[in-house]
């Protein structure tokens, strides 16, 4: 039995959270955690850690330089800079809108990468 | 003259909080004066997620938290200028603005809200030893040039101050192949939230240096390296324990303060710890008529809780035209023993709602609790498992029961360790 302490990283309260988790490295207990939220970020956390990846896009032919993006979901967190390397080479034309498909599926993760602001 | 029955200063997410929840609240005549090219404030360039987790149930990053409330807008007809710098508000509520279009301006305003937001002290505030390098800038100045203009200003980075911004770039910096050497923070805790202190820095390894600070910074033209050194529990440098790190690029986030040479030219009284205007429980300022939301009364952690208080100021200016808003008597609020300052510093005494307390503690203490209390009496407690300076907490006073407090009486609030 193995107890490990967290601070959830799914919204800015940030609670302390205790998981304990059982030989074979499954979670068996999650304390301190406020919401549901937490609870799904202890098993994720111990198991198989993601993050939301947030970047720019080059922008071409438009007023913006680039335009900011992000996973559509969290990616996992050992495929950031492999993800980093995908995004940096790719460029969108103007205009972009809230919510365009930049990258489809990024790297086989099933996860798109995806426009949070307007370019024009 | 032009007039309107409300003019906002400020379109960030406070300014278009407020606008939006005084149009809810009846008001017709709205105008919100910015001074961008856009609205959204500085979501613009915070293109990270963790926006609008309490207010929409979403993780959203800034442009699009900003992109909400800009639809909202645009489906009424609320008068937006941007691009329009407001001079000056007078004793009667008159705003002077000018911009290339209008020339200047003069609006007539029932009430006016301000949302001016707030701006990073600067490396001229800190006093380091060394030549006026380039490479030397606060964090904001960074996230701009990466995010919006879109190139690194540098390779190897050391951030001084562990603010939420300086957190965020060092992620930023790292993601974007930079070499972010550490962060060092003054304070022996971190002044940003625990959540980034573990997904910007321990994720990538990145040390904070608590108790630490940069004594001096080196180069000529461009940086090339900084002295950092430890400090005693006077947050003096400590001789012996300096330290030479090689850097082309040092980061300031060592704190925000609120933007209030309007209100200051105005004549308000500021809170001499929050560096905001004195409100009252809608957030209406010493000058009838004004109100101040978002991070020109206190800085904030979240731009939610920075829309919760901008729609209860939006809710007081409505109020306030329509003759609605009580004035009278009132209550005052005191922060001791850890409790750093209490917004709103004044309750009426007959106000028609709940109203929460929010504040700021000056250290970290492990399971405390707040107490509050009116002429010895304790009105009521919280147990918190964790308090600390880098985040805003609040408690909730009853309308019940402020009704039964005495005129001019004193609420204090503290910290029981």
């Amino acid at each position: 039995m193995e107890k490990r302490e967290l601070v959830c990283v799914a919204c800015p309260l940030g609670c302390p959270i205790t998981v304990t988790l059982d030989d074979n490295g499954a979670v068996t207990d999650v304390t301190g955690n406020t919401c549901k939220r937490g609870e799904a970020y202890a098993h994720t956390e111990c198991t198989n850690p993601t993050r939301m990846l947030t970047t720019t896009v080059k922008v071409e032919g438009g007023n913006a330089y680039v335009v900011p993006v992000k996973s559509a979901n969290p990616i996992p967190k050992d495929m950031m800079f492999q993800c980093m390397e995908v995004i940096n080479k790719a460029s969108v034309k103007a205009p972009v809108n809230i919510g365009d498909v930049v990258i489809k599926n990024i790297l086989g993760t099933g996860v798109d990468i995806i426009a949070t602001n307007y370019a024009d | 003259m032009l007039n309107f029955d409300l003019a906002v200063v400020g379109g960030g997410p406070a300014g278009m909080a407020a606008a939006l929840k005084a149009r809810e609240s009846g008001i017709e005549k709205i105008i919100v004066l910015e001074r961008a090219e856009t609205l959204g404030g500085i979501l613009e360039q915070c293109i990270h997620t963790g926006f609008g987790l309490h207010y929409f149930g979403e993780e959203l990053s800034g442009p699009e938290y900003a992109g909400r409330f800009m639809k909202l807008l645009a489906d009424t007809d609320i008068v937006v200028k941007t691009d329009t710098m407001v001079l000056d508000i007078a004793s009667d509520n008159t705003v002077t603005a000018v911009n290339k279009k209008d020339g200047l301006l003069k609006i007539n305003a029932k009430a006016v809200v301000l949302a001016m937001g707030c701006r990073e002290r600067p490396r001229g505030a800190l006093s380091i030893a060394g030549c006026r390098t380039s490479g030397i800038m606060t964090a904001g100045t960074a996230q701009k040039y990466v995010n919006i203009d879109g190139y690194m200003p540098g390779h190897e980075v050391v951030i001084l101050g562990s603010g939420d911004i300086g957190l965020i770039m060092a992620r930023r910096m790292t993601l974007e192949g930079a070499k972010v050497k550490m962060v060092c923070e003054l304070m022996p805790y971190s002044g940003g939230l625990t959540r980034n202190i573990v997904q910007c820095l321990d994720d990538f390894g990145i040390p904070l240096k608590l108790s630490c600070t940069v004594v001096a910074t080196h180069g000529k033209d461009r940086l090339e390296g900084v002295t950092i050194a430890k400090v005693d529990d006077k947050l003096q440098p400590i001789p012996g324990t300096e330290e030479y790190v090689p850097c082309d690029t040092l980061m300031l986030s060592v704190g925000l303060i609120p933007e209030n040479e309007l209100s200051k030219n105005a004549g308000l009284e500021l809170d001499r710890v929050t560096n905001g205007p004195r409100v009252d429980e809608y957030r209406e300022t010493e000058q009838k008529g004004v109100f101040a939301c978002g991070n020109v009364l206190q800085v904030h952690d979240l731009v939610d809780y920075v829309t919760e208080e901008s729609q209860i100021a939006g809710l007081g200016a409505a109020k306030y035209i329509k003759g609605e808003k009580v004035t009278g008597k009132c209550v005052y609020t005191e922060g001791i023993n850890g409790v750093r300052y209490i917004v709103p510093q004044r309750i009426n005494c007959e106000t028609d709602a709940d109203v929460k307390l929010y504040f700021r503690v000056g250290a970290v203490y492990n399971n405390a609790k707040i107490v509050v209390e009116c002429n010895g009496n304790e009105i009521l407690s919280k147990k918190k498992k964790k308090l600390c300076p880098g985040e805003m907490e609040y408690v909730t006073l009853k309308q019940s029961v402020i009704s039964t407090l005495p005129a001019d009486s004193k609420i204090i609030v503290r910290v029981e360790a």
